[in-house]
């Protein structure tokens, strides 16, 4: 099956004939400049090599301390998860969970989802779950936030700066690179992997699409 | 109607909202299903403007205790001091760096505050049925989408701080109620910007009088 020969502005609902971008080109809606799509320079490969590197950084970031404190002699670190778990202690449990929500679980879901929807794409077929997978990667979209927990960790320090010694860890360049990594990941358009998957149904895979 | 554009909604046309697929769809007959990802397709998102009146109000309700409640407490062996939003910008100018308490400033106030009376004017619009300057209606719509996540700024400072001061003789940190709710005003106006359809800027016909 082909991809569409059309495309609908989700924004302000203008019709458009899809057409072959050259690289690096976006198309934008004529009437209200919503972006539509573009030509990307990720293929399948490069994503699935940067949903890894992603990984790694996550896992880093999470292992090691963000930052540490040295107040004459005093010594106290605190990992991601050493933030949420004193932020539950406080007797403040929603702020704790939204911030593990946003900063732990979302990346993680995100990351893992992403390995699997581009392994099965890889490997020459639509996974099992494709559908859902690919649900949840758009569900959850606008609701990661890495890079906003990254500028708090800036303000923070700054914050503490004056009173104690500010002890950057490895945690904090891992989550740095985390957050730009997550960024190219994530800004990569989920239709572009419906496309894919519908090339590959139409190259001869086995085809189980409902009629339209 | 701007020349040579042609609505989906007029061609009988629906754009998945979930995966991009356009599906043909005369107009009187139901949505239904996705053909390609299995998503409830919708000419407009249903309720748009009742579910976006309810977050935004909800919010801006919980935008005053956000305020005035504490958000931080400072404990040492000498006193202890209750910070808001705003002290805390206050503290940042004064000890910290003039560039980050801007960026705070801009985060917490200026945001949550840009983004209602944004959506105010939008739903306002669209309820009038203006057709007064869409493409810059959809270009603030587009906008407070995209920024409107970053007031989640000083809730992540106070659990940052919150781990990281709780020395037994220097003192300790304690998030306090201002949090939560600014945490939920967040959200709250995430909520509300997502359920608002930008389409709807574009449905009134244009009037040439």
């Amino acid at each position: 099956m082909s991809v569409d020969r059309w495309v609908v502005c989700e924004q302000c609902d203008a019709v458009h004939a899809r057409r072959e971008l050259q690289p690096g080109e976006v198309a934008d809606c004529v009437r209200c400049g919503h972006q539509l799509y573009r030509h990307h320079r990720f293929d399948v490969e490069m994503l699935l090599a940067l949903t890894l590197t992603t990984a790694i950084a996550f896992l880093l970031a999470n292992v090691y301390p963000i930052i540490a404190l040295d107040a004459q002699g005093a010594y106290n670190a605190a990992t991601i998860w050493g933030a949420v778990i004193a932020t539950w202690e406080s007797g403040v449990a929603p702020v704790a969970f939204i911030a593990a929500l946003l900063v732990f679980f979302f990346p993680l879901a995100q990351i893992l989802l992403f390995a699997y929807v581009l392994l099965g794409l890889h490997g020459g077929r639509r996974p099992g779950e494709f559908r859902q997978a690919m649900h949840a990667l758009s569900l959850m979209q606008p609701w990661s936030m890495a890079e906003v927990f990254m500028l708090g960790i800036l303000v923070a320090i700054v914050k503490l700066q004056g009173v104690m010694t500010v002890i950057p860890g490895i945690g904090l360049w891992s989550f740095a690179v985390l957050t730009l990594l997550l960024a190219a990941l994530t800004s990569y358009d989920l239709q572009d992997l419906w496309d894919i998957a519908e090339r590959l149904d139409g190259d001869g895979g086995p085809v189980a699409r409902e009629p339209a | 109607m701007s020349a040579g554009i042609v609505t989906a909604a007029e061609r009988g046309l629906i754009g998945c909202h979930r995966c991009g697929h356009v599906v043909e769809r005369p107009s009187p007959a139901p949505a239904g299903d996705c053909g390609r990802c299995g998503a409830a397709l919708h000419r407009r998102k249903p309720q748009s403007l009742e579910r976006c009146w309810a977050f935004l109000i909800a919010a801006m309700i919980l935008y005053i205790p956000a305020n005035t409640l504490t958000m931080m407490r400072t404990i040492n062996p000498f006193n202890s001091t209750d910070d808001t939003i705003i002290s805390g910008v206050v503290y940042l100018w004064v000890a910290g760096t003039p560039e980050l308490a801007v960026i705070v400033f801009v985060a917490s106030v200026m945001v949550p505050i840009g983004k209602f009376i944004a959506l105010l004017i939008l739903l306002l619009s669209v309820r009038r049925g203006s057709d007064r300057d869409r493409a810059g209606r959809t270009r603030l719509y587009r906008i407070i989408e995209r920024i409107g996540h970053w007031s989640m700024l000083d809730v992540f400072v106070v659990a940052l701080l919150v781990a990281l001061v709780r020395f037994d003789l220097f003192g300790r940190v304690e998030a306090g109620g201002g949090a939560i709710c600014f945490g939920a005003v967040v959200l709250l106006t995430m909520m509300a910007s997502l359920s608002f359809d930008p389409r709807l800027i574009w449905d009134t016909p244009a009037r040439h009088d």
